[in-house]
Formats: C-alpha cells, sequence, structure tokens
C-alpha cells in the first residue's frame, strides 16, 4: 500500500505538468476564440470591439495571469465555464463522459471476449493452418484503420439491409438500455475490432511462451488433463502482456475514440475535444485533457495493482 | 386441413389484419416533427454575434430582422409591415406588424428594435455587422410600432443589410437582463426548447408566429459530423432533411429512388485570391497573365465536379453580367505568357498558396488544379492546406502570396464589396489593392438609389475588378439540401436560409 501512496502524491506533479503543457499548446496555435466564432468576419471588428470580445472570451489577460486564474478556480474544484456549452466545464464533460466509458468497456469486452480464445488457440495449434487463419485475421484487424470499418458497416447496414440504429444524441443506458445497446453496439465493434486484434496478437505470443515452460511440461507429465494445463496453469501467466495491452489500450479509449465518434455521430468526449479545440474553447479543451489524464493515471495505478493480484511474485515499489 | 384448422386461421388472419388496418390508420395522427441532420452546428445563440453559416441557420428559424430577402432575393416584410425612405435618402421609417409577438409572449415594438440596433451599435458587444450600420446617426421611436432611423448620409444598401440576421430584433428586456446568447427568444416560426451543443436541437413551432400558421409542429435537429452517415441516415429514413455541404456526397442523392436532392446556386464565390502587395503580384501584368491562364471551367469541372457556375465578382442574380464579357474569362496561354514576358517573369517564379482543410470540401482540389495550370506557364506553386482557425488568422493579417477562399455573399454590392475595395475598407489589409476607379464606383453604388442606375455603376465595377484582376474570381457554389419525397413544399434560397421550412408539410 505503499507503492499506492506514493503513486498518489505524484498524480497532482503530473498534473500540473499537463495542464501547463496544454494551455500553451492551445494558445500557441494561430487563431483564438474571436477567429473562430467569426471567422473571416473578425476582420470587420474595430479594436475596442475586438477588446470587449477578448473580456467575454478572457482571453484579455497575460497568460501567467490566465493560468494563475484557472490553477486557484480548479483548486476550488472550478473549472470554469465552456463558453460554447454556456455551463461549467466539469458539468460538459461529465455529460459527455458515460457515452465515452461504456464504448471504451463494450469494446474492451468485445475485444477479451474474441481476442483471447483466438489467441489461446491460435498458440495451441501453433503453425497450424488454423493458426495461420487467425493471425492472418488478426493482423487485418490491426492494420484496417477503424474508419474505413466503421464506414463499411454503415454502409452495408444501410444499402444493404435499409436499416441503421439512429445517431445524433445516445439514450441513457439506465432509461432505454435496448435502445442504448443498439446505437453502442455497432461503434463498439468498430473500436473493438482493432483491439480485438492486438489482444489476439499478444495473447496467443504470451501463451506459446508460457507453453514452453517446464511447469507446463512436468503438468503434462504428470498426466493433467490438456484442458486443465492450459487454463489453470497456462493462461493465469500469459495473462500480464494481456492486462498491459488493456491498461494502455483502455486509458486511450477513455480520452475518447474521436474517428469512431465522428462518424456514428456519437456525443463522446473525444468528438467534444475536437469540436472545443477547433472552437478554441480553452477552458473546456484544458478542462478535458486534465480529466483524461487523471483518468489514464488511475487506469495504470489499477493495471499495477491487477499484477500483482494475477501474480503473487511480483512486488510493487521494488521491495 | 380441418374445419376447426382453417377456423383458427381465418381468426389469426381477422386479427392480424385488424392489427395492421388500426397501424395504417394510426400512422397519420403522428406528429408532423420534420427529422433534420446537419453535420456542423451552430457555434453559439447570440444573433448579433454569430456570423458563422451554421449558427445562422439555426438562428434564422428562431430570430427575425426587420425584413427579410425572398427566394428571388427580394426585400419582403418580416417583423416590419411596410417600410419608406425619405426623399432625400437620410431616413428610413418602419411600420412594425402589430401582431408580431416574442416567444415570451410580449410584443415586439419600437422601444425593442431601438435597443437591438443599439446594441449592434455598441462596441462593447462585439458585433461585426455594425460596420454595415455606421450611417445610422439616430433611431426616433414615434409611437410602438413605428421606428425611424435618421441616417448621416443616404445609404441605399442599408435597408439589405438589415435582411441579415445579424440585424435581429431582440427583446429589449433580454439585453438589459443580458441575457441574449443564453436564452434563446426571438419572434420567428420556431421556439428553441432544447439545444446540445454539437448533438441535437429540439425546436418546436411557434403558433403565434405572426408570419402565419406552419404545418409542421416541431423539428428536431441531430448534428451527425460525417456526411456520409447523413446520406445513410437519408437512405434508410432515419431522417427527413438534411442540409449538406460536400458535392461528392450531395450527386450521391440522385441515385436513391426515396430521396431528392435541392441545389441552389449561392451568393457565395470560390475564388484565388492573389496578394498584390507581394512581388511580383504587385504586378498588373503579372496577375493578369495568371487570370488567363487559368482555365475557369476546367478549375469547376475537376475540383467541384461541375457543381456550380463560373461567375464574376458579382454572384447576386440581379447583378451578375455575362461572366464570358469579362477579361481573360476564355482561357488564353499565349497572351498569359507574352503578359509575363513583358513584365519580365518570363521564366516565371515560385509561391506558395493557402487553403483550410475542408473548408471548403473542394479547397484543396481547387489548389491542385490550379497549381498544374499555372504551371503552364511557370510558376510552381506550393500548396499550403492548414486548419481552418489558422487559415482564419492569416488570411486576416494578409499573410499569403496567394489563397484559395470561399467568400461569403450578399444580396446587395456594396455591403458584399466595400469591405475589400473602397479606401476605408475594413479588410484593406487582406485585400492589398485599391484604385480611385474602384473607390469612386462604390460611393456612387451607395449613394445612388436608382435600381437601373446602380446596376450599371456595378456592372462598371465588374469589369474594372476583373482587369485588374487583384484575384481572380472562380465560380459560385451550390447550397445543397436533400430530403425525403415525403417532404413538400420546400424553397431554397440563394443565401442558403432554411426559412422555407416554415412552408413545408410532411405525408
Amino acid at each position: 500500500m505503499n507503492y499506492v501512496a506514493q503513486r498518489l502524491v505524484t498524480f497532482p506533479l503530473i498534473l500540473l505538468g499537463v495542464s501547463v503543457l496544454v494551455f500553451v499548446a492551445i494558445r500557441l496555435i494561430p487563431g483564438d476564440a474571436i477567429t473562430a466564432m467569426l471567422g473571416t468576419e473578425a476582420g470587420l471588428l474595430t479594436e475596442q470591439q475586438r477588446a470587449a470580445l477578448a473580456t467575454y472570451f478572457g482571453i484579455d489577460q497575460p497568460w501567467p495571469t490566465q493560468y494563475w486564474h484557472w490553477l486557484t478556480g480548479l483548486l476550488h474544484g472550478d473549472l470554469g465555464i465552456s463558453v460554447t456549452y454556456g455551463k461549467p466545464v466539469l458539468d460538459v464533460i461529465l455529460e459527455r463522459f458515460p457515452v465515452t466509458l461504456e464504448l471504451a468497456l463494450l469494446s474492451m469486452v468485445i475485444a477479451l471476449l474474441v481476442g483471447i480464445p483466438a489467441g489461446i488457440y491460435a498458440a495451441t495449434h501453433s503453425e497450424k493452418p488454423s493458426d495461420l487463419l487467425v493471425r492472418i485475421v488478426a493482423m487485418l484487424g490491426q492494420s484496417t484503420p477503424n474508419f474505413v470499418v466503421g464506414l463499411l458497416i454503415i454502409y452495408f447496414l444501410s444499402v444493404g439491409f435499409g436499416v441503421l440504429p439512429t445517431m445524433g444524441s445516445v439514450a441513457p443506458l439506465w432509461q432505454d438500455p435496448i435502445a442504448n445497446l443498439s446505437q453502442m453496439i455497432l461503434p463498439a465493434i468498430t473500436l473493438g475490432f482493432a483491439f480485438a486484434a492486438s489482444v489476439t496478437r499478444i495473447s496467443r505470443s504470451a501463451m506459446l511462451d508460457v507453453l514452453k515452460d517446464d511447469y507446463v511440461r512436468t503438468a503434462r507429465a504428470k498426466g493433467v488433463p490438456h484442458r486443465r494445463t492450459i487454463w489453470r496453469h497456462a493462461f493465469p501467466n500469459a495473462l500480464i502482456p494481456v492486462v498491459t495491452l488493456c491498461g494502455v489500450e483502455f486509458g486511450y479509449l477513455l480520452g475518447g475514440a474521436v474517428i469512431v465518434e465522428q462518424i456514428f455521430a456519437l456525443p463522446g468526449l473525444g468528438r467534444m475535444v475536437l469540436d472545443a479545440i477547433s472552437q478554441r474553447d480553452y477552458a473546456l479543451v484544458q478542462g478535458a485533457v486534465l480529466f483524461v489524464a487523471l483518468n489514464f493515471l488511475i487506469v495504470n495505478l489499477l493495471v499495477d495493482l491487477a499484477y500483482v493480484a494475477i501474480d503473487p511474485r511480483i512486488r510493487l515499489g521494488g521491495q | 386441413m380441418t374445419f376447426w384448422q382453417s377456423q383458427k386461421n381465418l381468426l389469426a388472419g381477422v386479427a392480424l389484419a385488424t392489427v395492421v388496418g388500426a397501424l395504417a390508420i394510426s400512422a397519420p395522427v403522428q406528429a408532423a416533427t420534420l427529422r433534420m441532420a446537419w453535420a456542423q452546428d451552430a457555434t453559439g445563440l447570440d444573433p448579433h454575434k454569430q456570423t458563422a453559416f451554421s449558427s445562422l441557420r439555426l438562428l434564422e428559424l428562431i430570430y427575425e430582422p426587420l425584413v427579410r430577402l425572398d427566394a428571388n432575393l427580394n426585400i419582403v416584410p418580416a417583423i416590419a409591415d411596410s417600410w419608406e425612405f425619405s426623399a432625400d435618402g437620410t431616413s428610413l421609417t418602419f411600420k412594425l406588424n402589430p401582431k408580431a409577438k416574442f416567444h415570451n409572449g410580449e410584443a415586439v415594438t419600437s422601444a425593442d428594435v431601438k435597443a437591438s440596433f443599439e446594441r449592434i451599435l455598441d462596441e462593447a458587444t462585439g458585433a461585426a455587422t455594425r460596420a454595415n450600420f455606421l450611417s445610422i446617426s439616430s433611431i426616433e421611436t414615434p409611437d410602438a410600432g413605428t421606428v425611424v432611423f435618421k441616417l448621416s448620409q443616404p445609404d441605399a444598401p442599408i435597408l439589405t443589410a438589415m435582411t441579415d440576421l445579424n440585424a435581429a430584433i431582440v427583446p429589449a428586456s433580454e439585453i438589459a437582463a443580458g441575457t441574449i446568447g443564453t436564452k434563446a427568444i426571438g419572434s420567428g416560426p420556431f421556439k428553441l426548447d432544447q439545444w446540445e451543443p454539437n448533438s441535437k436541437e429540439v425546436l418546436s413551432t411557434n403558433k403565434d408566429w405572426a408570419g402565419g400558421a406552419v404545418a409542421l409542429d416541431g423539428i428536431n435537429i441531430s448534428v451527425l459530423p460525417d456526411e456520409t452517415a447523413i446520406l445513410a441516415a437519408l437512405r434508410t429514413g432515419q431522417v427527413d432533411f438534411a442540409l449538406l455541404n460536400d458535392p461528392l456526397v450531395a450527386t450521391l442523392v440522385p441515385r436513391e429512388a426515396n430521396l431528392q436532392l435541392n441545389r441552389q446556386p449561392g451568393l457565395a464565390y470560390n475564388v484565388l485570391q492573389l496578394n498584390p502587395s507581394r512581388s511580383p503580384m504587385t504586378e498588373l501584368g503579372v496577375r493578369q497573365a495568371i487570370s488567363c491562364a487559368i482555365d475557369r471551367q476546367e478549375v469547376l469541372d475537376t475540383a467541384l465536379l461541375g457543381e456550380g457556375q463560373v461567375t464574376g465578382p458579382l454572384t447576386i442574380p440581379a447583378y451578375a453580367t455575362d461572366p464570358k464579357e469579362l477579361f481573360c474569362y476564355t482561357p488564353d496561354l499565349e497572351k498569359a505568357k507574352k503578359l509575363m514576358a513583358d513584365a519580365g517573369h518570363a521564366d516565371g517564379f515560385e509561391a506558395t498558396v493557402i487553403a483550410a482543410t475542408g473548408e471548403p470540401p473542394v479547397a484543396a482540389s481547387e489548389a491542385q488544379v490550379i497549381q498544374s495550370q499555372l504551371a503552364e506557364i511557370g510558376i510552381k506553386l506550393n500548396i499550403e492546406t492548414m486548419e481552418l482557425n489558422v487559415y482564419v488568422d492569416r488570411w486576416l493579417k494578409g499573410d499569403f502570396d496567394m489563397a484559395v477562399a470561399q467568400n461569403g455573399g450578399r444580396a446587395d454590392p456594396y455591403t458584399m464589396y466595400n469591405r475589400y475595395w473602397t479606401k476605408d475598407g475594413n479588410l484593406q489589409k487582406v485585400s492589398n489593392y485599391i484604385d480611385d476607379t474602384l473607390d469612386s464606383l462604390m460611393k456612387q453604388g451607395r449613394t445612388e438609389t436608382d435600381p437601373a442606375k446602380r446596376k450599371e455603376i456595378f456592372a462598371q465595377f465588374e469589369k474594372h475588378l476583373a482587369e485588374v484582376s487583384p484575384w481572380i474570381w472562380l465560380s459560385t457554389s451550390y447550397n445543397y439540401t436533400a430530403q425525403q419525397k415525403t417532404v413538400h413544399g420546400f424553397v431554397p434560397t440563394p443565401t442558403g436560409t432554411l426559412f422555407g421550412l416554415t412552408k413545408v408539410t410532411l405525408d
């Protein structure tokens, strides 16, 4: 637990670094909230009008002052107001987050349900035609961009079958689970496809390594049934790289899947950040990136803890 | 089959027929809510501040100006019933429609008109449209139904400028409360019930709208950022009506039996902006050579799939002249090469053209076609594409050799071009070119009130502008809407407004 405490202490420092980076980066891109709103019409503004709008958007102060205001607000739990949504940044993020979280969870479930059995099957049938087939499909899954998969799914459903789930806004899971799942399943499959391919490849190679180990041979020599050798003895030890991969990938998905959200018109975090950047909604970008970074840190910590649970030999913190 | 079995089948058949019949009867009772989709959502609700097409398309359904443009760009009543210029052109009087009401139930009065225009003119508001109303010296309200604008000089285009949604009338009480932009209270045909930015809008019909009865009960708008997905949603009948920008997607619509594409040449124009403050575009000969080397029809056919029309500077049907009459609108490579040689650039030169990614969708392809055409006269063109905001930032600073742009049009040539082609134009920094002829023709066009004489003035303006070639005007694009064939009565207009939805019925 000492390890967890150590990690938790580093969180604020990392987040502070992230916040400075985002704060500066978003302001370094040419254009500001005024040109984002007015486009070329911004050229018609007088100096005074421009100053009035800069005050309205909160970009009239020097950068250090702006950052200080934002940071003190943050310490009071206030991430500022989004100018496009006209609402507190935290509210906007928390409205969008459930969609992103659900999408990430669903695609991970798909990836694990498909990827682990496929990987183990391929490992136990190593160098046979069926292994080759699994490897080819996995390679395809990893190398096909998800916008291709997404657009193909939409195209085949709408042209071939004349059906398509409603797009645009998502029914909350707890209010209308069927409508919600029908909207989420296609994007989840799109994301899960590539994710499952990675899981397949990792679990196959991890399993192959483990199957060469002495204790597996011993188990076999003792006459332990094949199934039990695989699932009870080999599998848990092959899990470590899979958990690592899932942690990274899941943390990444919690930042929003921009392209898939764009294609399926899902109101998730990814599209929100993209829109916020193009509308130069500084407060929203800063708040959202900080939120995503925090999620990533938490997921990483959970992955570390999962190692200990899976393999008692591992001790965290190098003791 | 036994007797009982056939009886059972018969009963089942009757039951099924009843259910089907009930369904058939209940179908037309469904509320006539139009399901609409667009790719880009509004970015805000303040009608005086928002200038993006995507924002205007929403706000036009909610707010109203004093007057509006019909499909032929004639000025027709909106909040005002009638209007009149004084004989000397320095005062403009409006009589308001006594039935006009805001969504909060309050009548629209002259005090609201005065407060709205004062808000636009107040520099603290930051309304870009203020530039069009600088000739207003005072606003008088003799009674609740009459507004008189006193002008510092005759200003013929001001009436057209007042048709702009950016001159919408908002409640004086909301201005005082500081809620313009957070609450959308207009006097238009629809009320905004719900808005989740970049996700959806829910509009309901304003039953008290002074403009007449609206057949629809409301409009539900979904934001589907990918236009291919919009097409798929139209195909599967999930969406009744959609706004499209990409000609590539729009041209696929007519292939679907249940869908209809509406296209209308818009007022916006695609243009290659040269920067005459940068060598060698400072030289008339070089600019003219570029104009002669560019095959506008080929740019249109290749980059825009032929979706548009070759145009001169004036895109307004009432003012446009035959583009063939303009300088070098028939491509002439020999002339171009000679002009280059005479200007001392027989070997050509290297320059960079900037283009925004996806805005318009055809910008990058236009730049590529132009690149290959200019290579013919030895100009090596480098293409630099960038995110829209970055592009706008550089465009406003005039920081480019050349720029591929799609600039918005207006219903009046003066309002459309005074920003670029007058000596005190706000965007002189962008156009970087002015001469006495352009400036004096614009000034004449502003004060002249006789339509025939104005047309003549602007025809001269257009001819001269094409000849001095600070920019190379290419083509207009179409405004597209796509719809199910069950949607009737939508009239598209050159301004791209969706106001025509007030006349729409659903089967």
